[in-house]
């Protein structure tokens, strides 16, 4: 069977597979459409919260990144699993104690203020946007080589899909689709992972492989990495630290608060039946999060040995890399380059033209490129294709080339969902319901969360379409967002029982300003091409510290803790009732009364 | 034996704190400021901080989680406010 009509069976047999779910457990009231009765059990809610979670990032886009940076990658690696560290010990408990069904629920009522939840409404479009943003990419991405169209093509058939794959099932539907896409997804990513790593190191975990030896050698594979590229002209794989020691710090840390303040997150702590299940919760949705997470960093060094391996005959028999013969022929390139010249996002230039690739880093030409006559690197490769084409590159078989696109469209469209979600349940339920409409009937609410849908997917796609960064380096300026804002407030919702409404707010308003001027003037306003303000800043890039815009969300969270108590300190004090429900709320007995699901 | 709330609420303090030290010092001690320091050591093949940034400190992350729920599971029962 052809790899096209195998892609299109694959892809098909799990769409069918989620719909005939979603319509199975079709959502009926409001209730159930965002969130699933509360009956969910821990290990299959940490499924689900797996899925949920990891999106297009992840999946399409990390281990690409990973393979360009080297040891900085681990930024992403470490930030994106440490924050369920976070949200299983300061969050996810307490907020089901509280039982409440979104994040400016929570705030409104801790706060005792409408306007505290119009500013938790804010700063949660701000963040699930931007990360939608970052998902449009992916599923871009994945439709143009999928259906071998150009990128822009892929992000408009994706806009479409997402759109009719969300506004279908609520919450309910969702979660048990989602466990069937954590199956697919999961097995998407690691079996392609354990064919490479068999062939390159003969050990069938890929967490072991990337420690061992490359076959045929006795050299370790992370070692030949390393030679290679650094032949290359491309700085040491295993030490290549992501701008600097601080910003990798910074980086970090800005990943997980993010991850503890993301909204489609938090809310499926809301849906566990106890505090104590709340607890293991986040622990199980780590377990199936880091089956993926530990199983990258194997995907992303041997996708980029293979990537260098499969222009360069030399990498592989340990000949000389700049001999003419090394590089291949651009007439005989492999079929999966022809493959993904379609989508535009492969492209070869033949500048010394010699019909050959040479691929290598021109910034920092190595002395035996420049006696060979090459006069720059030849190929460019979006790193967002890295995951995708890597088991092309390792020429295996059709079906499991077909089974990751089926993975990465899962892991997108999950997550797509589950922020449409967030989204919607923000605007009609805690914007337009508690706040502007109180008597609109439930089905105008439902109506009004499906154009919110509709609208946030046309700009998204629209944005994501000239994307501020690859995909998962746009969902970390999400995560900053969430990180700047919305985790300070939550936080100290519960560990400050003396912060008041003046204080929460003053917070999230800074923490998000301050992060989105920074953001902004970086990647243009509201991420739009050409409206950077740089100049304003003396115009250099990074000019905080030398800290990127993608990491700056832990600055932006520690002006929001600071304004919030400063802020706090000169106004009028918090209730006395609602410190009585603060501290109520760090214990757990009780939790059953307080079910956020029935108190609708 | 102290069984109010106060009481309650410093002993879990406590705990996070102590599951916070560790995870700070797996991925920003071990994985960040001491990688360069730990790669002349190596575990399985990898250079020691290498691993730590990309394996190592996701494993205790799983660990850490699972100890900490374990542990205010027993705070709980101790100070009589589990739920029912």
């Amino acid at each position: 069977m052809s790899l096209q009509t195998m892609t299109y069976l694959v892809v098909g047999v799990t769409f069918a597979l989620y719909i005939g779910i979603a319509i199975w457990a079709r959502a009926g009231s409001t209730s159930e459409f965002y969130v699933a009765g509360g009956g969910v059990p821990p290990v299959l809610n940490g499924m689900a919260t797996g899925a949920d979670w990891m999106s297009a990032a992840s999946f399409i886009s990390m281990a690409g990144l990973i393979a360009n940076m080297g040891y900085g990658g681990g930024l992403f690696l470490m930030g994106w699993t440490g924050g369920y560290v976070l949200l299983a010990m300061l969050l996810a408990p307490y907020l089901r104690k509280f039982g409440k069904f979104t994040v400016p629920q929570f705030v409104g009522d801790r706060y005792y203020s409408k306007a505290a939840s119009c500013v938790a409404v804010m700063c949660l479009l701000a963040a699930s946007l931007t990360y939608i943003i970052g998902q449009m990419t992916g599923v871009g991405v994945a439709f143009s080589r999928f259906l071998g169209v150009s990128n822009s093509t892929g992000v408009f058939i994706g806009m479409g899909i997402v759109f009719m794959y969300a506004v279908f099932g609520g919450m309910k539907g969702i979660t048990y689709t989602q466990v069937a896409q954590y199956c697919v997804l999961i097995l998407a990513y690691t079996i392609p992972a354990i064919f490479i790593s068999m062939a390159l190191t003969g050990n069938p975990l890929p967490q072991l492989g990337l420690g061992g030896d490359f076959v045929g050698t006795d050299m370790s594979l992370l070692g030949k990495l390393d030679q290679v590229v650094m032949d290359l002209g491309f700085p040491q794989y295993t030490t290549m630290t992501r701008i600097s020691t601080l910003n990798m710090f910074v980086y970090t840390m800005s990943l997980m608060i993010g991850t503890a303040g993301l909204p489609h997150v938090i809310m499926r702590f809301f849906t566990v039946p106890s505090v104590k299940a709340a607890r293991s919760s986040a622990g199980w949705a780590l377990v199936f999060i880091a089956i993926l997470y530990t199983t990258a960093p194997a995907v992303a060094a041997m996708a980029r040995l293979n990537l260098h391996a499969s222009v360069n005959t030399a990498v592989k028999s340990g000949g000389d890399l700049f001999a003419e013969s090394s590089s291949i022929k651009y007439d005989e390139r492999p079929d999966w380059m022809k493959r993904w010249e379609v989508t535009g996002l492969l492209k070869f230039e033949d500048k010394n033209g010699d019909g050959r690739i040479q691929y290598y880093n021109d910034k920092n030409a190595p002395a035996g490129a420049v006696a060979a006559g090459w006069k720059g690197s030849e190929l460019s490769v979006n790193r967002d294709i890295m995951v995708l084409a890597n088991p092309e590159i390792a020429k295996l078989p059709n079906w499991v080339i077909a089974l990751v696109a089926a993975g990465g469209l899962a892991a997108a469209l999950s997550t797509a969902a589950g922020l449409l979600l967030a989204i919607s349940s923000a605007i009609s339920h805690d914007l337009f319901k508690n706040i502007f409409m109180p008597d609109m009937s439930e089905k105008n609410e439902l109506m009004t969360g499906k154009i919110a849908m509709a609208c946030s997917i046309m700009v998204a796609g629209y944005l994501g379409l000239n994307p501020p960064d690859f995909a998962a380096g746009t969902v970390a300026i999400a995560f900053g967002l969430a990180a700047s804002s919305i985790f300070p407030a939550l936080m100290m919702g519960i560990f400050n029982k003396k912060m008041n409404k003046e204080g929460a707010m003053a917070g999230m308003l800074a923490g998000l300003g301050i992060t989105m001027l920074y953001v902004f003037a970086h990647k243009g306003i509201f991420f739009i091409k050409g409206t950077s303000f740089l100049g304003l800043f003396g115009g250099k890039a990074n000019f905080f510290l030398g800290i990127e815009p993608n990491a700056f969300g832990a600055i932006g969270a520690l002006v929001n803790f600071g304004v919030a108590y400063v802020v706090s300190k000169v106004t009028p004090e918090c209730p006395e009732h609602i410190q009585h429900m603060v501290e109520n709320v760090r214990t757990p007995r009780g939790s059953k009364e307080v079910d956020g699901s029935h108190a609708h | 034996m102290d069984k109010s709330g106060e009481a309650y609420w410093k002993a879990v303090l406590t705990l996070i704190a102590q599951v916070l030290a560790v995870w700070f010092f797996v991925s920003f001690g071990c994985g960040i400021l001491f990688a360069d320091a730990l790669n002349s050591m190596s575990i399985g093949g990898y250079p020691l901080g290498f691993w730590f940034a990309q394996q190592g400190s996701m494993y205790v992350f799983v660990i850490l989680i699972f100890v900490y729920g374990k542990l205010m599971n027993n705070l709980d029962v101790k100070f009589d406010v589990h739920e029912e």
